[in-house]
């Protein structure tokens, strides 16, 4: 690519969210940042990217990357608008898709409902079979294969899955139905089985197959109507589009793996702490992301997010492609309060959603939620009331409070409140605490990152929950997505499943798998034409001791281990993850990973506010003051976040408003001003 | 009171994170796959006084709700008595007598106090299901068990661990009496190490709170979980409400075993009376008193899952004693159906009782089976031996708000069926079908879910099969005026022929050699609501997919025309 050689050029980050359409427009030549937030079009997406470019001011012919965070995908998994998509299967099992794992929806209650992906009579088997050696017990029936796709075709399907079991072992099957396929049947949107995950577990990869090819028309579509348009507007370079690891694939093909696209939202965010961590010398963050109706917690060591290849989507869902494992837990602003039958105060699980939302949105709620507890305390600006919502009064929030809180509580309407958050507080910090252990990690060997619309408003209370030290809030926390797609990785993740006793394994295998997987990274990243700073090869392995089910992944610090190495890397990690040692036990290698991470120019975040508007003194960023609930109300100074000064430092109580997001700072809590504008707080009472 | 109402509703949910801990940490140590995977483990808190259960883990296995209290509550009575050595910090008991509060022999559980200034807070118990406890069979299920020495080794309280050490004499006794003994080691720390981690998450929760706020919010929320149950109760209009359910058989005496239950609704509170159900059988279809107890409650907590698992939620459920009844077996009856199957058919009668009170909450029965079949064979060229084990699920009952789910797991449980891709890998098996099994639903207006149809076949060597399943005679009943659900069925095809096993739902031992079979057909949900009332819609759409044929449609709905096919 042209001009890109050295670091520098102008970057478009767009991201879609569920509410709002991100823009962050980052020119490394003039120094400059600009922003743009627009109402999503969920129609089409294209349109809120479009007015983004224009909120902006943004040329687009004069970029020389757009980086595009869509929920095409998300929306629809989630709300089951999908493409008409057919199965073949092997004799026997094409009901894999609707029997599941025999499961239901909760561990407690037995009504609940379950859709296959794809409808029984569009699921068609064909006599052909694979051993679990690889070895093949049935030939393909080729002519029965034709005869099912003539069915598929003829019933209107736009895509179709080929899945045949124990492809993972031995493709050859899936390979040539899908020569056949694309013989006979040119136009239509393949996916195989084998294609996406290369592993066992005939449903969960089944069901990626199926999530896939019944998202890629929908995708492709999107893609290049949206390429069309920014190509009428003279832009004339690659469109990437993020995906799920949080790296991302050119538009012009990121339609044949749609499915890594599908939370790849959750994870732009992601990548963005990990980059502001970097820069900021926290390397170990735990991401807190509390956005209206739930919270994303992510987990990063050593500048690097967690990533899964097990995520279930919903119930039942399952996508077994490499993902930032990211996690909806507990709360968000709009969760309801409720005093139950034991006489208990609950927050949650129910919410009051985007509409009618909480009652200070002013859409017709008229429950008690987090959103209200924060308004009724003087934590967010009730003096905004009449900007979000017209005709509710504050007033009319604090009656909900004392009536249906205080009233069974005995306690009077701030008293509810305060209960409300403390409650709240305590509960998502148990969720957190949770998903840090089920990662292996003690959450106080981390600092919180706080992002989302209501995150650093909660963020320093959670923090002294868990015992952690450090709270660090970005620059602009509304807009993290949207920075993600500026400053994430190109990356590509290869697993190879060998699963053999770590005795019996021959060596020069692995470090084989480790070379091919490197060499296929290295190809993929250069077809990206996508100027990267730094080419990064992480190997590891999953290990695990023989009979144990669960995997543990040890990292590899080259890819040519001994088995020796392999063997007490292992034992190294089992210890520090369980403090247990088992030499009673041999260990065996289940998977070889390698991921290849091409990381961008480095991104100076400085420039995320505006140097020109920051004030000389906190006194000067200072917009007033206003009575906030800390067990009593005490008159507590507000600062607006552009005007701080460069060396800020503030110690709670203390408020910090910006744009679309307040940061509080309870009493004792100490914040410092970095040299990116992030605040690093440090959370009072931690021992 | 002098416990604020928050201070309470934090301390509840701290004491359900140090369970919940104790679960995670358990699973992911583990190595069985019955407990890493299947999760058939529980943890939980339990009084110093009385055993009485405090907390316990959401992750849980349903079947294990409210069980470790009497195990627990026994250690501490033979404690007083004398008859069980007294603990000292670090100790660990492992207990799995199912008549000392128990389930079945395979269920070991491990209980540990919890000390504060040299005397016990609390207790911490765990239970793991282990793979085997040695006895005839490999596995514990033995369906032709006529005393429990046959279904493995019985343990009463020992301290397993003294003083924080694994003492190396009691182990070397447990492992010489059960198989493949060497990979025990992994669970048995497993299972120590999360209740040390309950330990420190719990001493944690004291230090910040203080030792009597946290006593004090024990006793406070075991009455507000009490109230909050009789509250729900409340909404039963008073009466009595009778349904009985029935096993196939004992296993050995190839006749039905009847649970017998009246439900008698008084304002806030019901009875459960037991009294006809069969008396103790041959077989090892018998339940000991804290597995009925626990079949009760969970059937109760299925039906009102916002309480929360405490000895406060079962206050208001009084379970007159079955003694006489099958239901209330003693030593040396034989009891490895009482977890799996007997559990269930006991929430089956308790969910077809209530169903009539509650028609919007109580569901028509699920399959209710865990659906065991066993297979464990040799490959002598290989020089290799093998024990697999296959359950399934089955169709759910309909409900007020639609169809059954189709292979729900089992009433009692949590756990995911292992992938037929899986078994392929580890066993010299092949599967030549894994499908739904057609016309399987009860009808209904919402009909019940569809159960499972599996075929498998010996590839290698030789092997023996065992079942442990139910609802072969007759299925899951339908509810309000909804039919019954397909039947269990299990069909092995020995040297070329076919037959069905004599007690239908539970055999023992079937020699299989190569090329042999089994396919195994589970048993679909009851339906909810009369047939006739089904939207023809719903009824075209089961035909069209050919979950159910075209006459069976016409049969049972009287719809869809012909005209409409």
């Amino acid at each position: 690519m042209t001009g890109t050689n050295r670091l520098g050029g102008r970057f478009a980050g767009i991201d879609v969210g569920g509410t709002f359409t991100d823009l962050l427009h980052y020119d490394s030549k003039a120094g400059q940042v600009r922003l743009a937030k627009v109402p999503t079009t969920q129609d089409n997406q294209a349109d809120g990217v479009l007015a983004a470019l224009d909120a902006a001011s943004v040329d687009a012919a004069a970029l020389d990357l757009i980086v595009h965070g869509t929920t095409t995908t998300t929306n629809a998994v989630l709300e089951r608008r999908l493409c008409k998509t057919g199965l073949i299967t092997t004799m026997g099992f094409r009901d894999v898709l609707e029997l599941g794992r025999r499961t239901r929806p909760q561990a407690y209650g037995m009504s609940g409902q379950f859709r296959p992906l794809i409808p029984r009579d569009l699921r068609l088997e064909v006599p052909q079979r694979m051993l679990a050696d690889g070895s093949e017990y049935r030939a393909l029936d080729e002519h029965a294969l034709r005869a099912a796709l003539r069915q598929l075709r003829d019933e209107g399907c736009e895509s179709l899955v080929i899945h045949f079991l124990h492809a993972y072992a031995n493709p050859a099957h899936e390979l040539r139905a899908g020569q056949i396929a694309r013989d006979v049947w040119p136009e239509v949107n393949l996916t195989l089985g084998h294609a996406l995950l290369s592993e066992s577990r005939e449903y969960e990869r089944g069901v990626t197959a199926a999530v896939n090819a019944s998202v890629q028309p929908l995708l492709r579509r999107y893609v290049e109507r949206l390429a069309d348009r920014l190509a009428a507007r003279g832009y004339a370079r690659d469109l990437l589009v993020m995906t799920g690891n949080g790296g991302m694939v050119s538009a012009r093909i990121v339609a044949e793996e749609a499915a890594k696209t599908v939370m790849s939202g959750p994870a732009s965010g992601v990548m963005a702490a990990a980059f502001t961590g970097r820069r900021a010398g926290i390397a170990d963050l735990l991401t807190y992301d509390m956005g209206g109706t739930s919270t994303d917690v992510a987990m990063i060591r050593g500048a690097d997010p967690a990533v899964s290849h097990e995520i279930e989507v919903e119930y039942a869902m399952p996508i077994h492609v490499p993902m930032v494992d990211v996690r909806t837990v507990g709360a968000g602003g709009g969760s309801i309060a409720r005093v139950n039958a034991a006489g208990l105060l609950q927050v949650g699980p129910d919410s009051a959603g985007s509409t009618p939302g909480p009652i200070c949105y002013g859409r017709g709620g008229t429950e008690p939620t987090i959103a209200d507890a924060n308004m009724v305390l003087g934590r967010m600006d009730p003096g905004k009331l009449n900007s979000i919502s017209g005709d509710i009064s504050i007033a009319a929030i604090r009656d909900s409070f004392a009536g249906k809180l205080g009233d069974p509580l005995g306690l009077d309407a701030q008293s509810a409140a305060a209960a409300v958050l403390r409650v709240a507080n305590a509960k998502m910090a148990d969720a957190v605490r949770m998903v840090s252990i089920s990662l292996g990690e003690d959450p106080r060997d981390f600092a919180l990152f706080a992002f989302g619309g209501a995150g650093p408003l909660h963020a320093c209370a959670i923090a002294r929950e868990l015992g952690v030290p450090r709270v660090l809030v970005p620059a602009r926390p509304g807009i993290t997505n949207a920075l993600g797609c500026i400053v994430a990785d190109l990356r590509h993740d290869y697993v190879q499943t060998i699963n053999t006793p770590l005795d019996e394994c021959g060596m020069a295998a692995v470090h084989q798998a480790f070379a091919h997987q490197t060499e296929e990274g290295r190809r993929a990243i250069g077809r990206e034409k996508v100027n990267i700073a730094e080419l990064r090869v992480v190997h590891s392995v999953d290990m695990r001791f023989i009979g144990q089910t669960h995997l543990l992944r040890v990292p590899l610090p080259g890819p040519a281990p001994t088995r020796e190495d392999l063997q007490q890397r292992f034992e190294d990690a089992y210890f520090k993850r369980f403090q247990v040692t088992l030499p009673e036990i041999r260990a065996a290698l289940v998977n070889v990973n390698t991921s290849v991470i091409g990381r961008r120019p480095e991104v100076d975040l400085s420039l995320l506010i505006d140097a020109d508007g920051r004030r000389n003194t906190l006194a000067e960023a200072q917009t007033g003051t206003r009575p906030v609930w800390f067990d009593d109300w005490i008159d507590t100074p507000i600062y607006w976040r552009d005007h701080l000064p460069a060396q800020a430092t503030l110690t709670g109580p203390a408020i910090v408003e910006q744009m679309d997001c307040t940061l509080l700072l309870e009493p004792g809590d100490r914040a410092v001003q970095d040299a990116d504008g992030n605040l690093i707080v440090t959370v009072a009472g931690q021992g | 009171m002098t416990l604020d109402p928050i201070t309470l509703t934090v301390i509840q949910s701290g004491l359900q994170q140090v369970c919940d801990e104790m679960d995670l940490s358990f699973s992911r140590a583990a190595f069985s796959p019955v407990i890493a995977e299947a999760n058939d483990r529980s943890d939980g808190i339990y009084a110093a006084e009385d055993g009485s259960l405090i907390a316990q883990g959401s992750m849980g296995l349903p079947v294990f709700v409210g069980v470790m209290q009497f195990s627990t509550a026994q250690i501490i009575k033979m404690i007083a008595a004398g008859s069980v050595i007294a603990p000292e910090p670090g100790d660990i008991y492992i207990v799995n007598d199912p008549y000392l509060g128990g389930t079945h022999l395979m269920d070991v559980r491990f209980a540990m106090p919890v000390w504060r200034d040299g005397k016990i807070f609390c207790w911490l118990s765990n239970t793991g299901h282990w793979p085997d406890t040695g006895g005839a069979v490999p596995g514990g299920f033995s369906a032709s068990a006529t005393a429990v020495e046959q279904e493995g080794l019985r343990l009463p309280p020992v301290r397993l661990f003294k003083q924080g050490t694994l003492d190396p004499e009691i182990y070397a006794i447990i492992c010489s009496n059960i198989r493949v003994a060497d990979q025990r080691i992994g669970d048995v720390k497993a299972q120590a190490a999360a209740l040390y981690v309950g330990q420190s998450r719990l001493t944690r929760l004291l230090d910040r709170y203080g030792d009597d706020t946290v006593r004090e919010a024990i006793a406070e929320l075991r009455a507000r979980a009490a109230q909050q149950m009789r509250a729900h109760i409340a909404q039963i209009p008073p009466g009595t409400y009778r349904a009985s359910a029935f096993i196939d058989s004992d296993g050995v005496v190839n006749e039905p075993l009847e649970i017998r239950l009246a439900i008698t609704a008084d304002s806030d509170q019901l009875t459960f009376d037991f009294a006809g159900s069969s008396a103790p059988c041959v077989g090892p279809m018998n339940s000991v008193l804290a597995t009925t107890h626990s079949a009760v409650y969970l059937a109760m907590r299925h039906i009102f899952p916002d309480v929360p698992i405490s000895a406060g939620a079962f206050e208001p459920l009084n379970i007159l004693s079955p003694e006489g009844t099958f239901l209330d077996a003693r030593y040396p009856r034989p009891v490895s159906g009482c977890a799996a199957e007997v559990s269930q058919r006991i929430a089956e009668a308790v969910f077809a009782a209530l169903v009539g009170p509650l028609p919007d909450l109580v569901t028509a029965s699920p399959a209710g089976s865990s659906g065991n079949f066993a297979l464990g064979g040799e490959v002598p060229e290989e020089g290799r031996s093998y024990v697999m084990y296959q359950i399934s699920g089955g169709g759910y009952g309909g409900y007020a708000g639609g169809d059954g789910i189709s292979n729900g797991c089992s009433t009692i449980g949590i756990s995911k069926a292992p992938p037929v891709e899986i078994m392929e890998q580890q066993f010299p098996v092949l599967y030549h079908r894994y499908a739904l099994h057609e016309g399987s639903a009860g009808a209904g207006k919402y009909r019940g879910g569809f159960g499972l149809d599996y075929e498998v076949e010996v590839l290698k060597g030789t092997a023996r099969a065992s079942f442990v399943m139910d609802h072969g005679r007759t299925g899951p009943q339908g509810a309000l005026g909804g039919e019954d659900g397909g039947a269990n069925r299990v069909e092995v095809t020995q040297g070329g022929k076919s037959f069905v096993p004599e007690h239908l739902s539970k055999a023992q031992d079937i020699a299989l050699s190569a090329g042999d079979r089994v396919r195994v057909r589970t048993p679909g949900g009851g339906g909810y609501g009369p047939s006739a009332e089904r939207d023809p819609a719903l009824v075209a759409e089961d035909v069209r997919l050919g979950r159910i044929t075209t006459e069976a449609a016409q049969r049972v709905y009287g719809k869809p025309s012909p005209d409409d096919c």
